[in-house]
């Protein structure tokens, strides 16, 4: 789906809002993913996955950063997200319809946080550009 | 047959007895219809839908959004009992409204998008988590006696 003008300005707003909290909201829905979605940890055996994980906020930190790469890219999100689509297909192995069950977290967390903010044009933003997110991030799959 | 823990019924109906169904029902659908402007193929008479100011206050919007949260109440008093409890809801939506399941999941995530944006604090990862479960029941209910 295209992002329209309006699209870009509110995402790129929200994300100036946020700051260098993305991390934080990143680290929450990844909490949210995993719980409200069982079947996201199988990716993660490795992790300590209980309330207040060191390494699911770092990892969150890299998801957040990820995000913040993409919304300062959005004329080229499959140039921007080209190498980690890579990474997610041939190393990570994660099939895709897992994005959507983070990205789904991500919005619950924003609109737990900034509801003030989270007007339905802004979650249709945000819902397509993370939709957006998505397809780069499959893009290299095969 | 879904099976809700002891905790996850109360998580789910703490958070219940706070909704007014009328509100949450507007909003939810209207969110729908904006996010997922494909949804608004099934509500071609519903009048001006044609920019969210449009569709959040369209009356008919309303309406028909509080009737949906209402048998979503349903939900709520028989979660042991879902596919039974939206048996007659399933064959209306397959046979006269033919609505494609898919939009039971999508109203169903806007359902728990927009319980976070009203109920914050009390909607942590495990209160969504058991409200998740709820609305995957359902829409698995919902579609159930499709054919």
């Amino acid at each position: 789906m295209e992002l329209s003008s309006t699209d870009r300005a509110l995402v790129q707003a929200l994300w100036k809002k946020l700051g260098s909290n993305v991390g934080i909201y990143a680290t929450e829905a990844l909490e949210r993913t995993f719980q409200a979605f069982p079947s996201t940890k199988t990716y993660f055996p490795h992790f300590d996955l209980s309330p207040g994980s060191s390494q699911v906020k770092a990892h969150g930190q890299k998801v957040a950063n990820a995000l913040t790469l993409a919304a300062n890219h959005l004329d080229d999100l499959s140039g921007a997200l080209s190498a980690l689509s890579a990474l997610h297909a041939h190393k990570l192995h994660v099939d895709p319809a897992n994005f959507q069950l983070l990205s789904h977290c991500l919005l619950v967390t924003l609109a737990r946080h900034y509801p003030g903010d989270f007007s339905p044009a802004m979650q249709a933003s945000l819902d397509k550009f993370l939709s957006n997110v998505n397809s780069a991030l499959a893009s290299k799959y095969h | 047959m879904v099976h809700f823990t002891a905790e996850e019924k109360a998580a789910i109906t703490n958070i219940w007895k706070k909704v007014n169904v009328e509100e949450i029902g507007a909003e939810t659908l209207g969110r729908l219809l904006i996010v997922y402007p494909w949804t608004q193929r099934f509500f071609d008479t519903f009048g001006n839908l044609s920019s969210p100011c449009a569709v959040m206050g369209n009356p008919r919007v309303k309406a028909h959004g509080k009737k949906v949260l209402t048998s979503f109440g349903e939900a709520v008093k028989n979660m042991d009992h879902l596919k039974e409890a939206f048996a007659k809801l399933s064959e209306l939506h397959c046979d006269k409204l033919h609505v494609d399941p898919e939009n039971f999941r999508l109203l169903g995530n806007m359902l728990v998008i927009v319980l976070a944006g009203h109920y914050g604090k009390e909607f942590t990862p495990d209160v969504q988590a058991a409200w998740q479960k709820l609305v995957a029941g359902v829409a698995v209910a919902l579609g159930n006696k499709y054919h």
